[in-house]
């Protein structure tokens, strides 16, 4: 066990404790936070793995907007402050398939790399990543881009308070 | 030197987490918290693949899986907000999607989201 080991240990212990927290607590704006704790202690991961610019993608992307956004869909559903007593459906099925699904595959691995080692990684490749996203990837990241705005237009269709006729009405009526 | 085993055990015991969230969740944001949980189990194997075999594919597409996420939690949220004006609820098991006939959804909507302007109000 060499440092980084203890260390990968500790914040995986980190990230599953939050991640505990999510799917157990009644609170729904405390299972955000709880989110922030186990997105960022898997970002700390990806620093101890080497992947310097996907922690802080992971950072940006995960903590700064996409918890923000369901924070934002937290209280905008007019969620209870305290807790609440309807989350949760029976456990024996969730239980069930949780259970396999994570400690089947904690056993697979284990059993895989057990004894398993690598040396450590060098930290900082942000240039081998931007050579391997606009060489080898480029056309992936280009219909990615493509999903991306699709995907703002769609949300931005939903999201509309009324029918489209009606938008210019609504807009100035509502707000 | 390290032992990628810890991170690969890490990853699935977040996977287990969020597919137990989804199952057991019924608050519509709770499910989709849970379902970042398992894209960021895949994203954390992806990232440890990488570290075993010394190149950045993996990155690459922990990269990807990122944007895809983000695009899914953007039209998931509008989803459930959609929901939530049209049912005042976002339980999941509690939606009826054949109570109300298709053509009398656009002209309920307006009074619906009068009145919920009006509860903000």
């Amino acid at each position: 066990m060499t440092l980084q080991d203890v260390l990968l240990a500790v914040v995986g212990l980190v990230a599953v404790a939050g991640g505990v927290a999510v799917v157990s607590t009644r609170q729904l704006v405390r299972a955000g936070l709880w989110l922030v704790v186990a997105l960022g202690a898997v970002a700390v991961e990806f620093l101890l793995l080497g992947a310097e610019f996907a922690a802080w993608v992971q950072v940006l992307i995960y903590v700064g907007a996409v918890v923000v956004l369901l924070l934002f869909a937290v209280m905008l559903t007019r969620a209870p402050i305290g807790p609440s007593t309807d989350l949760d459906r029976p456990a024996l099925p969730a239980v069930l398939v949780g259970a396999a699904a994570g400690l089947g595959l904690a056993a697979l691995f284990v059993g895989v790399f057990g004894q398993f080692q690598v040396p450590s990684p060098a930290v900082g490749t942000a240039e081998r990543i931007g050579d391997a996203v606009f060489g080898d990837w480029v056309l992936p990241f280009e219909v990615l881009s493509i999903l991306l705005l699709a995907a703002l237009v769609g949300a931005i269709v939903l999201s509309r308070p009324s029918a489209p006729q009606e938008t210019p009405v609504a807009q100035g009526s509502s707000r | 030197m390290i032992r990628p085993v810890i991170p690969l055990v890490t990853a699935a015991l977040l996977f287990g987490l969020g597919a137990y969230g989804v199952l057991r969740r019924r608050n519509a944001v709770l499910v989709l918290m849970s379902v970042e949980l398992m894209l960021n189990a895949v994203n954390l194997i992806l990232v440890t693949g990488d570290t075993m075999r010394e190149r950045v594919t993996g990155q690459v597409f922990a990269l990807f899986v990122i944007v895809i996420a983000a695009a899914e939690v953007g039209v998931g949220l509008a989803l459930v907000l959609r929901l939530f004006r049209l049912r005042q609820d976002i339980n999941t098991d509690q939606v009826a999607l054949d109570d109300e006939p298709r053509a009398a959804t656009p002209a309920g909507e307006p009074a619906l989201a009068g009145a919920s302007d009006g509860e903000q109000a």
